[in-house]
């Protein structure tokens, strides 16, 4: 009985390690879809009906473009579609966008960012740029109106929410009358109103003294994009991908730190000027795209000097972006133009190797 | 108990993992002695270098540890008959090699009495001296037992500017399955301290440290005992991580000392050996036996008793495999750990010197999970514990760039298997840097031949000249055939001459497809023609 | 305007005088191409792309004669680096690619007319009128030149086998296809 199983010809020969640590890159994308969980309920609490068509319309377009693309390319399209890095593409992206936005809008975002951002570079792994945020630079560019008009809190439950075919209305027809009247229709964000009353020789003092305070922050009851609402959901789910291993601390860590560093480096000069540390980090979608954004396997660095360094170019990107820049929010610039140099870097920050005074360098204690 | 008295040395190597270990199948059995069988093919190459030569025929009859192989150059080792019998052939068998292919091999019929040739114990090895010891390590046929296989009396020649101040036992068996360092530390902690203390005498090292990993606390304990009356000897737990059992990254967490790439540990003053082969060493140095057996872990989900066996080498795997009750639902066979082992095409092959496991997997732990594209997580970077950037040199690997992926310390890389265990997209990360050393290796090999055809070729061309240029020098000397000179000027290069026939002869084979008109083609021409040079025409004019 | 014309024009006078001058005082005595192309061929001198030996063709690719695919050899690998070298699109090779072999004679057959001997490019053979000849493997280079001078046909040629000294690990990609149909068939035996 041995002797005939023995004759066999096929035992697997591969190479070794003949074991593995059973991760796979459908669980490192189920578990940022997890992450990502608490800011989407909470943002289509807060926003509505319309968070949810608008997540419904990304998720809908973005996979079918995965699976038209991946059908041209002749790859197998099932376990691409299944591995869940479409899903977070498109979740990232209709998070990323006002909750009015129409569907039109949506659709053409997550078809961009997955056919152009991704699939033409040569699909999972081969993009240099992160396919949500170059759809959504993409999008500001196209459409600065549409993606720079934030609705005003409508939570659901509330005497003020819109019904069911109101939100029906806001995606698809455009709708602004039933949910926006003219005078509420929207509400700037925080950084937004800033921004504007920054160039009315308004001090920072006086300008957040008209109701802003940084419990509401905290807690996700300011206007913005669906990411940006809540500060405690958002490190809530980076809390998670970081227990989960899925992301290190390096990059939003860095990234935190390099906004941080630069508020308060000019808030200090002149405060009236530079609103502080704590605004800029709680504010916008800093924190989000730290924990979510900029920590994208694909278009971030792998060597650990390399994380910091883009980290922190990501967070002083951005506050420069916030403070001098066109746009109230720099977050999705930041990452793109980093993203650019993400084989620079890594190439770079390469580790010292064991026993070599550096990477492809000499060995240790040699003279010369 | 043992393990509060012994501090736990951590991992001072970068990266590295925690895999699932799977010891305790076997590491409550006991060493058992497996049974000689009655025919055992014993490979000649068991190590590193170059194989050994047979010194025996078919119908030759050998002792027990008689020499039937004779090393073959510096780094080799001889092997020895490990039972007595009659040797029936040496022909080629299935070596226990990833390629399958087969090997010279003695074929060994035992003749049941299993007497030993003349042995020479010299328990009082100090009167042998270091070199006399070193000689009789070579003769015993040692190889490092940790499953590398390079012979030991190398290592323990490290050279008149090489100090060796320490020697690390290594019992760090870091690697998952694997316990039969554990139960020989266990079971003969004084023979295997012995055997090390041969071995500090030889290199003249002051200090012994036994490094042990923390999980083998019964090791410990049985190590700490048996030290005792060894000044020299000091035991210490370091931390369970793999893979603290390879050699530079053990000498770091123990000593601090970093050995720079490309050098031996006897750089930094410290020379690195198995556990097994310390009692080896006590065996061949104070018995005075040779090397023809060893004990090895037989475990998996597929074997039906995974025991630790001390086997006689040469001893076909199928046969130990149904010493352990025989297998069911076999899937892959690895020869080693599941890091770093090879597996095998399937039991026929023998068990060698470097066996330290047979571990039989079932079907479903063979992977069928999807290879993905790398997503450049950056996993297998934190995870090296050489520091490479594992992603790049696949990236590097896979397109054949062979020179930029030396740039990124390939060579460095120790082959553990850590980035390919980590890796979410199943990429088989090792597998593409064998494939692009073995690629960069033959490149220099055929280099190496290169060079030499061109010598070769260089030489021939200057004599040809300098026979013609004597050959005219003759001929002006006589000036007699002032008109054949100068037909002979006009002959052409003999090798010009055959590139057109052959070119010829290519074209004739693309017009007809049959073999045997063109080989009278061939033979015509040859005939008709005749080559091109007077050196030539002479011979084929005496013929 | 003039002074602008007669400076650009003296200028460049000057920088042409001085690069004709160095041209001359550093001109290279041996053309370091023809090496550098000779170093990427295989050495094994068979002649096949026509010209009679590997020195010989490198010359003549350098000269801008010879096409750069007629090394079967080489084989692909050998087009491709020549054209990395040159920096041109690699053509496809000219010819079949065969695996690497050496000569053998028959030593029974060989009548000892030492024809092959003058034919071998690299001296691999030896021996001495009407006494046998034999072939140093390690020398011999493949190129079958010694086959058609011999009067009785008593060379052969045998592939160079695969050893436990010579064998190589495959490219991944090729071992993933045969694990793919072999976990296939695994799971319609199972099922």
């Amino acid at each position: 009985m041995a002797q005939a199983q023995s004759r066999t010809p096929s035992l697997a020969v591969p190479s070794s390690p003949h074991d593995h640590g059973g991760g796979s890159v459908s669980s490192v994308m189920t578990a940022v879809i997890i992450g990502l969980a608490p800011v989407s309920l909470y943002s289509v609490y807060l926003f509505g009906w319309p968070v949810l068509f608008l997540l419904v319309v990304t998720l809908a377009a973005g996979l079918a473009t995965e699976a038209v693309m991946l059908r041209l390319m002749d790859r197998p399209v099932r376990p691409h579609l299944l591995d869940g890095s479409a899903t977070v593409t498109c979740l990232l992206l209709g998070l990323s966008l006002p909750a009015t936005t129409p569907w039109w809008i949506a659709a053409l975002g997550a078809v961009f960012g997955i056919g152009v951002g991704k699939q033409l570079y040569g699909g999972l792994g081969a993009n240099p740029f992160n396919p949500a945020m170059i759809a959504r630079v993409m999008l500001l560019i196209s459409f600065p109106k549409e993606l720079s008009t934030w609705p005003a809190i409508k939570p659901l439950f509330s005497g003020q929410a819109l019904s069911f075919s109101e939100g029906l209305g806001v995606t698809f027809a455009g709708d602004k009358t039933p949910a926006l009247p003219p005078d509420a229709a929207s509400a700037a964000t925080p950084l937004g109103h800033l921004k504007t009353e920054l160039t009315m020789n308004l001090t920072v003092e006086e300008i957040l003294g008209q109701g802003y305070s940084h419990t509401q922050a905290l807690f996700g009851s300011l206007s913005g994009s669906a990411g940006e609402t809540s500060a405690v959901l958002v490190l809530l789910g980076g809390l998670y991908l970081w227990w989960r291993g899925v992301i290190g601390w390096r990059i939003p860590g860095s990234m935190i730190a390099g906004t941080a560093a630069m508020a308060l480096v000019f808030n200090i000069y002149d405060p009236s000027a530079f609103p502080g540390v704590a605004f800029h980090l709680l504010n916008g979608s800093l924190l989000f795209g730290a924990f979510f954004i900029a920590t994208d396997m694909v278009t971030s660095p792998t060597t650990p000097r390399g994380q910091l360094v883009y980290g922190a170019g990501c967070g002083v990107l951005t506050y420069i972006i916030r403070t001098w820049g066109g746009y109230p929010e720099g977050v999705s610039f930041a990452v793109v133009l980093m993203n650019a140099g993400v084989p620079l870097i890594d190439h770079y920050t390469r580790p010292r190797v064991f026993g070599k005074e550096q990477a492809g360098g000499p060995p240790v204690g040699s003279e010369e | 108990m043992a393990e509060q008295h012994t501090p736990i040395l951590p991992a001072f190597f970068p990266g590295g993992i925690e895999p699932e270990e799977h010891k305790e199948l076997t590491s409550e059995s006991p060493i058992r002695r497996l049974p000689v069988p009655d025919v055992l093919h014993v490979p000649l190459k068991q190590h590193i270098g170059n194989p050994a030569q047979a010194l025996v025929k078919a119908g030759d009859h050998v002792r027990k540890g008689d020499v039937i192989g004779k090393p073959e150059g510096f780094v080799s080792a001889p092997v020895h008959a490990p039972t007595s019998g009659t040797v029936t052939a040496i022909e080629d068998y299935p070596a226990p090699h990833p390629s399958g292919l087969n090997g010279p091999t003695v074929h060994l019929e035992a003749d049941g009495r299993d007497e030993w040739t003349e042995l020479d114990p010299r328990p009082d090895f100090h009167k042998l001296g270091p070199a006399g010891i070193r000689g009789r390590i070579r003769q015993a046929g040692l190889v490092g037992m940790g499953g590398a296989g390079f012979p030991t009396f190398v290592k323990l020649n490290p050279g008149p500017d090489r100090a060796v101040d320490t020697i690390i036992l290594n019992g760090g068996e870091s690697e998952p399955y694997l316990t039969c360092d554990d139960r020989l530390m266990r079971e003969r902690p004084k023979e295997i301290l012995h055997g090390a203390s041969i071995i500090g005498y030889t290199v003249g090292a002051k200090r012994i440290v036994v490094a042990i990993e923390a999980n083998k606390w019964q090791a410990i304990s049985a190590m700490l005992g048996a030290s005792v009356g060894w000044p020299q000897i000091e035991v210490v737990a370091v931390e369970n991580r793999y893979p603290m059992g390879a050699e530079k990254q053990l000498i770091l967490s123990v000593t601090g000392r970093e050995v720079p790439s490309g050098r031996l540990p006897a750089d930094v003053g410290v020379l690195n050996q198995n556990v097994g082969t310390a009692y080896a060493t006590y065996r061949a140095i104070v018995l005075g036996e040779p090397l023809i057996e060893r004990v090895v872990t037989v475990s998996g989900e597929a074997i039906r008793e995974p025991a630790n066996l001390e086997v006689r080498f040469g001893t076909p795997i199928e046969t130990i495999a149904a010493a352990c009750g025989g297998y069911a639902d076999l899937g892959r066979l690895i020869m080693g750990g599941p890091f770093v082992g090879s597996a095998l095409h399937n039991t026929d092959p023998p068990m060698v010197k470097e066996t330290n496991g047979l571990i039989f997997h079932a079907r479903s732990q063979v992977p069928n999970e999807p290879v993905m594209p790398c997503i450049r997580c950056g996993a297998c970077v934190e995870a090296c514990p050489v520091s490479l950037v594992p992603n790049e040199m696949y990236h590097l690997a896979r397109n054949k760039e062979f020179e930029r992926v030396q740039d990124y310390d390939l060579f460095d890389c120790i082959e553990c298997g850590c980035c390919a265990w980590v890796c979410p997209s199943n990429l088989p990360l090792v597998h593409y840097y064998r494939y692009a050393k073995s690629e960069i290796q033959a490149k220099e090999r055929q280099k190496e031949v290169a060079d030499i055809a061109r010598r070769r070729t260089e030489a021939r061309d200057a004599r040809l000249r300098r026979e013609k240029e004597e050959k005219e020098a003759k001929r002006r000397a006589k000036k007699k055939q002032t008109d054949a000179a100068k037909a002979e000027s006009d002959t052409t290069d003999p090798r010009e001459e055959a590139a057109r026939k052959a070119a010829d002869k290519r074209r004739r084979m693309r017009g007809k497809s049959p073999q045997s008109s063109d080989d009278g083609n061939d033979a015509e021409e040859g005939d008709a023609e005749g080559p091109g040079t007077a050196a030539t025409s002479d011979e084929s004019n005496q013929r | 305007m003039w002074a602008a014309i007669l400076i650009l024009g003296g200028l460049s006078l000057a920088i042409g005088l001085f690069l004709a001058f160095a041209s001359r005082k550093l001109a290279v005595e041996k053309d370091p191409l023809v090496e550098e192309i000779d170093a990427r061929l295989p050495q094994t001198q068979c002649a096949q792309c026509g010209y009679p030996g590997c020195n010989p063709y490198a010359e003549a690719i350098a000269r801008g004669e010879a096409e750069i695919n007629r090394c079967p050899p080489g084989g692909q690998e050998t087009v491709e680096s020549l054209a990395e070298l040159l920096g041109v699109e690699p053509p496809s090779l000219e010819g079949e690619e065969r695996p690497p072999s050496v000569a053998i004679i028959e030593e029974d057959k060989c009548i000892g007319c030492t024809l092959c001997i003058q034919a071998c490019p690299v001296d691999a053979i030896v021996g001495a009128p009407k006494q046998m000849h034999t072939v140093i493997e390690d020398a011999c280079t493949g190129c079958e030149l010694c086959l058609e001078p011999c009067p009785v046909d008593c060379i052969y040629m045998e592939p160079i086998p695969e050893t436990l000294e010579n064998w190589r690990w495959r490219h991944p990609e090729k071992q993933e296809a045969i694990r793919d149909e072999a976990s296939q068939k695994v799971v319609t035996a199972g099922g």
